[in-house]
């Protein structure tokens, strides 16, 4: 059960420059518990102190908000892919 | 009022004193903001837009039935739109691809036409987007606008920012904040009120981390640096989360009744913040844009 994670250009410098990420999972929120633990310097980066996701922090699976979806319990599948995207910043 | 054109309209914004949010400050400091989402673009970008626009216009890189290309995270994207639609000038604009769709229709609505790029590269991959863009074209219908290294920027706030603030403050402004974005607004106010008083402190505000919620501000020691950005013309730098200037955007709407961006929310929690430290002094900042270009479908 692994799910390719899209990492946006700010936060790749915690996985050592990768674009994709590869994590087990079978919802959203699982698959970035999994990544927040094989790549510790992501934790404070996605989640707030009680552990939510961050109000800003937009994932997207299968191009679709998960805001929309299920939220965490958004399920995912082997071979999906969820991305975390940025907020434009800049002019 | 009556004007000629729509570009007499850009500019002359109120300034208004914040009451409630400042409710536990002296009587002697005062925190007053510049209401920037009453320009007809509704942001303050239709400041630089229409500088660039005349500039290019009188230097002949700019003809009208020309072509005007630049990356946008927005609220420039909408000004570049409205006027080139009031001009006769065509607009195409390089924006990320999760850029909002109110902003998407604004655009649309005005006639500009839309490239997208990488959603994960954020507004450094538009920059490259439309730096590539024009590199090769051989058409040389574009005027590149490069909001990010025209000095017509800053200019339009050295010209009209600056001398409205020293004139609606009584000349006693003592402190401009701004959050940056290409830095047009802080490094172009910020020369024009240094001109009328060289002791007037120039602040500027980043984002505290290279991922952030902050759209139109950049976190500067990650992004690609905009050519008009001189951090040696600053007094001080200061870093806000994006929590707080979430929370201070809400506070502004819940409490003074402005319902403003989340870059205006960074705004106000660095001025307020600069205002704490203080005995005396009249602070002030702008309000970039309405709460409503946020509001998602």
């Amino acid at each position: 059960m692994s799910v390719s994670v899209r990492i946006p250009t700010p936060l790749r410098k915690h996985t050592d420059g990768q674009e994709v990420v590869e994590v087990d999972g079978k919802t959203a929120g699982e698959v970035l518990e999994n990544l927040a633990e094989t790549h510790p310097g992501l934790r404070d980066k996605l989640f707030d102190d009680e552990g939510g996701l961050r109000r800003f922090v937009n994932v997207f699976a299968n191009d679709e908000d998960i805001r929309f979806l299920d939220k965490l319990e958004t399920p995912v599948e082997d071979g999906d892919e969820m991305s975390v995207v940025p907020a434009i910043a800049g002019g | 009022m009556v004007h000629e054109s729509l570009l007499d309209l850009v500019g002359h914004t109120p300034l208004v004193r914040l009451n409630e949010i400042t409710a536990h400050l002296p009587d002697s400091v005062d925190v007053w903001v510049k209401l920037e989402f009453m320009n007809p673009g509704g942001s303050v970008k239709d400041r630089p837009a229409r500088q660039i626009i005349l500039d290019a216009l009188e230097s002949g890189e700019l003809t009208e039935g020309g072509t005007l290309i630049d990356s946008t995270s927005g609220n420039t994207g909408v000004a570049y739109s409205m006027l080139g639609a009031a001009l006769g000038i065509d607009v195409e604009l390089v924006m990320p691809e999760n850029v909002s769709q109110s902003r998407k229709h604004i655009v649309r609505t005005y006639g500009a036409e839309i490239i997208f790029s990488d959603p994960m590269e954020g507004s450094d991959g538009a920059i490259r987007k439309v730096e590539e863009i024009v590199e090769n074209d051989d058409s040389d219908e574009y005027f590149f606008a490069d909001q990010y290294n025209n000095p017509s920027n800053p200019r339009a706030h050295e010209a009209t920012t600056a001398p409205e603030i020293w004139r609606q403050t009584d000349e006693a402004v003592t402190h401009f904040v701004a959050a940056t974005g290409t830095s047009g607004t802080i490094m172009g106010t910020g020369r024009g009120l240094k001109q009328r008083d060289p002791g007037i402190s120039v602040i500027g505000v980043q984002p505290d981390d290279a991922f952030h919620g902050l759209e139109g501000l950049k976190h500067m020691p990650t992004a690609i640096v905009p050519g008009i950005y001189d951090e040696s013309a600053l007094d001080d730098v200061r870093r806000v989360s994006t929590e707080e200037s979430w929370e201070m955007a809400q506070r502004l709407a819940a409490e003074e009744g402005i319902a403003a961006g989340y870059s205006a929310g960074a705004n106000v929690a660095e001025a307020v913040s600069v205002a704490e430290e203080l005995d005396e002094g009249v602070v002030v900042t702008v309000i970039c844009d309405h709460a409503d270009r946020y509001f998602h479908d």
